[in-house]
């Protein structure tokens, strides 16, 4: 209980639109042990980047309808004043977005973007702020770091960007690193090293991970634990071994059966499952997964709570009475390849 | 940088040798322009118009009419007017460019410590009233003409409520050097500067408005945020900084331009014997000398201008080095 360096209960997101009130996040919950490296995977839309942003308290929108609590080390976000998140953002839970291109302000040197965010937070002066910042820029892996310094965001390239904007986030040894489809915008080696960078950061540092991504792929490599979300809710989380090897919820056994090949080039966007998932304001009664879903019967017009099954937990009334056929099925396609 | 300097030059002296012949074409050769006719006066005999054609060189072929022109303006320096015979052109456009410049800066002062700050609380404050009651204030100030604003303005200091306490202090229309009495000078100029600076107030502050709210739509404001900076930070250092290149260039175009004669109805309206007032002149007597004067300078302000603005430009916003 008391590893948990974040704990989010019944995190509920809505936006107040012209066609009345949708509901983007519906009752998200979850932990971040210290140290470990979550991954948040699922579809395009549901709902994982707004989950960041709203651990962060991002969400600018004066429409937004935001409840829930989120404890961080025991401090209940929310609760906080302008000022107090301020001195925790950036401090303790720093972020990384998924396009290194636009992220970083065009008219300023990457060194004095990372400077000052130690400058604002730790109260460094000039001179130890660019030289901690050539420190963090060498550290992660970006050549010459002392010219590297004054250059300007759109004198490099993509994985140096991103490189610069990591070297930001974890200037100030924040706790929890949140990144957002850290790799989406990069291409397939420079992925693997921004993946390897963050696992030694890890490592080095001991943060905790919140890694954010559409790609099973990704979640194969790194994850301790994996939460799979889809429509605004949480479906299955559990172990990432546990996970991989038994899915619970139709929708992960999807997306498993996604994940590309270990050689050759990784496709941007999972293959997808048959259909699309709901809009926020068209989501059916009962699973959200049912149109798509092959398994659906009777039971699924209600909404199916979180079975626990061991240390792994699945929205489906299929895991009600833990392991299915196609679980078995799963594993023998795996022997045969 | 040697090497750029140059070539802005080099572009600078063409430009205006451009703008100087499609302007001499204008006044000198459209058919029915005939200056001479206005010379030598409305009865004129025929007589007199040969001898006067004669006498200012008209009978000559047009490229050496121009070029005699050209020497005369910039190299003798020596040409007169022809409508005040004996009047000569150059002192008096460099008598009036101080006047202008004086006009023309306390008004930019002005207008971008106003139009800046008004954009800033607008942003700060968007989508509330504060934001809609300014923008709408931003707008009524564009929208009213500069003549208009001036005759209003003089009608209230000069004639209404000049007895009262209020605007007693606004001495009569026209124009004292600063040499001449450092008060008298601030205190003729005060109401033509927010006169001339309404429009660009409102200007500025609604394109800064929209700049900015722009920029917040940006990643890197968010990026800003999630890095735990405070919003005047954020605004400062990461909004206003990109905002401002934006701007700065429209800043530079529109002083130089307001400097070259731009500020014609204001200095017309006050009577204040600035460029622009020489020119409004220069073009009801069809004083062609004066014309062409008028023209080349206010050229020349408008090509150094870009030239600065350009200069500056680069400096503000470092993707642009690369770019070129
Ligand atoms: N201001 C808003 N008002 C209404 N709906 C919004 C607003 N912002 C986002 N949404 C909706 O919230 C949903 C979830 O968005 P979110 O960005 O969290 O998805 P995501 O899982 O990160 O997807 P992606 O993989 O594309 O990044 C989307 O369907 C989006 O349309
Ligand atoms: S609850 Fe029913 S519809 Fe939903 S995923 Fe499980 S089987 Fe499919
Ligand atoms: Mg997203």
């Amino acid at each position: 209980m008391s590893d948990n360096i974040l704990e989010i209960r019944d995190l509920t997101v809505g936006f107040r639109t012209e066609q009345g009130p949708v509901e983007i996040l519906k009752g998200v919950s979850f932990d971040v042990k210290a140290g470990e490296i979550v991954s948040v995977v699922g579809e395009s839309g549901s709902g994982k980047s707004m989950t960041s942003l709203a651990v962060m308290r991002l969400i600018t929108d004066p429409n937004a309808m935001i409840s829930g609590t989120i404890r961080y080390k025991g401090r209940n976000l929310p609760g906080l004043s302008a000022r107090e998140m301020r001195k925790l953002r950036g401090r303790q839970i720093a972020m990384i977005f998924q396009d290194p291109m636009t992220a970083l302000t065009p008219v300023h040197t990457i060194g004095w973007q990372i400077a000052e965010q130690m400058r604002v937070h730790l109260g460094l002066g000039a001179k130890v702020a660019r030289k901690r910042s050539v420190e963090l820029l060498g550290k992660m892996g970006i050549p010459d770091p002392e010219r590297a310094y004054d250059r300007y965001p759109h004198h490099l390239s993509g994985g140096m960007r991103q490189r610069a904007m990591i070297a930001m986030a974890i200037s100030c040894d924040p706790a929890i690193l949140i990144a957002d489809e850290p790799t989406t915008a990069l291409d397939v080696t420079v992925q693997a090293q921004i993946l390897d960078l963050l696992q030694d950061l890890r490592r080095e540092y001991g943060s905790s991970i919140i890694l954010i991504t559409h790609d099973m792929g990704v979640v194969s490599t790194i994850a301790d634990r994996v939460l799979v979300m889809y429509s605004g809710r949480i479906i299955e989380h559990g172990a990432k071994s546990d996970l991989l090897d038994k899915p619970q919820h139709p929708y992960t056994l999807g997306l498993m059966r996604s994940i590309p090949p270990m050689t050759g080039e990784r496709p941007r966007r999972l293959p997808s499952i048959p259909g699309s998932p709901p809009l926020p304001g068209k989501r059916p009664e009962g699973c959200s997964f049912r149109p798509r879903c092959e398994f659906s019967f009777s039971k699924c017009s209600a909404v199916p709570p979180l079975y626990r099954c061991n240390e792994q937990f699945a929205a489906c009334f299929l895991a009600e009475h833990g392991s299915h056929q196609w679980q078995r099925n799963l594993a023998e396609e795996r022997t045969a390849k | 940088m040697l090497l750029a300097v140059l070539r802005r030059a080099f572009d600078m002296v063409f430009v205006m040798f451009g703008i100087s012949v499609i302007a001499f074409l204008i006044f000198f050769a459209t058919p029915g322009s005939d200056p001479s006719a206005r010379i030598a006066g409305r009865n004129a005999t025929p007589e007199m118009l040969a001898q006067v054609r004669i006498a200012f060189g008209f009978d000559r072929p047009l490229y050496v009419q121009y070029g005699r022109l050209m020497q005369r303006l910039f190299i003798a320096q020596d040409l007169t007017s022809f409508v005040n015979r004996g009047q000569k052109v150059v002192p008096a456009v460099l008598q009036a460019t101080p006047v202008t410049l004086c006009l023309v800066f306390g008004a930019a002062v002005i207008w971008l410590t106003a139009g800046i700050s008004l954009g800033i609380v607008a942003t700060v404050f968007r989508g509330t009233i504060i934001d809609k009651s300014l923008m709408l204030l931003a707008l009524a100030g564009v929208s009213m003409p500069v003549f208009w604003v001036g005759s209003v303005m003089n009608l209230i200091t000069q004639s209404r409520f000049h007895d009262t306490w209020l605007f007693s202090w606004v001495p009569g229309l026209g124009y004292t050097s600063f040499f001449e009495s450092p008060s008298l000078w601030f205190k003729t100029l005060v109401i033509p500067w927010f006169t001339l600076s309404v429009l660009f107030i409102g200007l500025y502050a609604r394109v800064l408005r929209a700049s900015l709210s722009e920029s917040y739509q940006e990643d890197y404001v968010r990026t800003a945020r999630a890095k735990g900076l405070s919003e005047s930070r954020i605004m400062v250092r990461h909004a206003l900084r990109t905002s401002l290149i934006t701007l700065l260039s429209m800043f530079g175009l529109d002083f130089g331009a307001l400097v070259g004669g731009g500020a014609i109805l204001t200095e017309v309206v006050f009577n204040l014997p600035g460029i622009g007032r020489l020119t409004y002149q220069a073009l009801q007597n069809l004083d062609l000398p004066f014309i062409m004067a008028t023209v080349m300078y206010s050229t020349f302000f408008v090509v150094l201008a870009n030239a600065l603005v350009d200069v500056a430009y680069a400096w503000l916003d470092p993707r642009v080095c690369d770019a070129r």
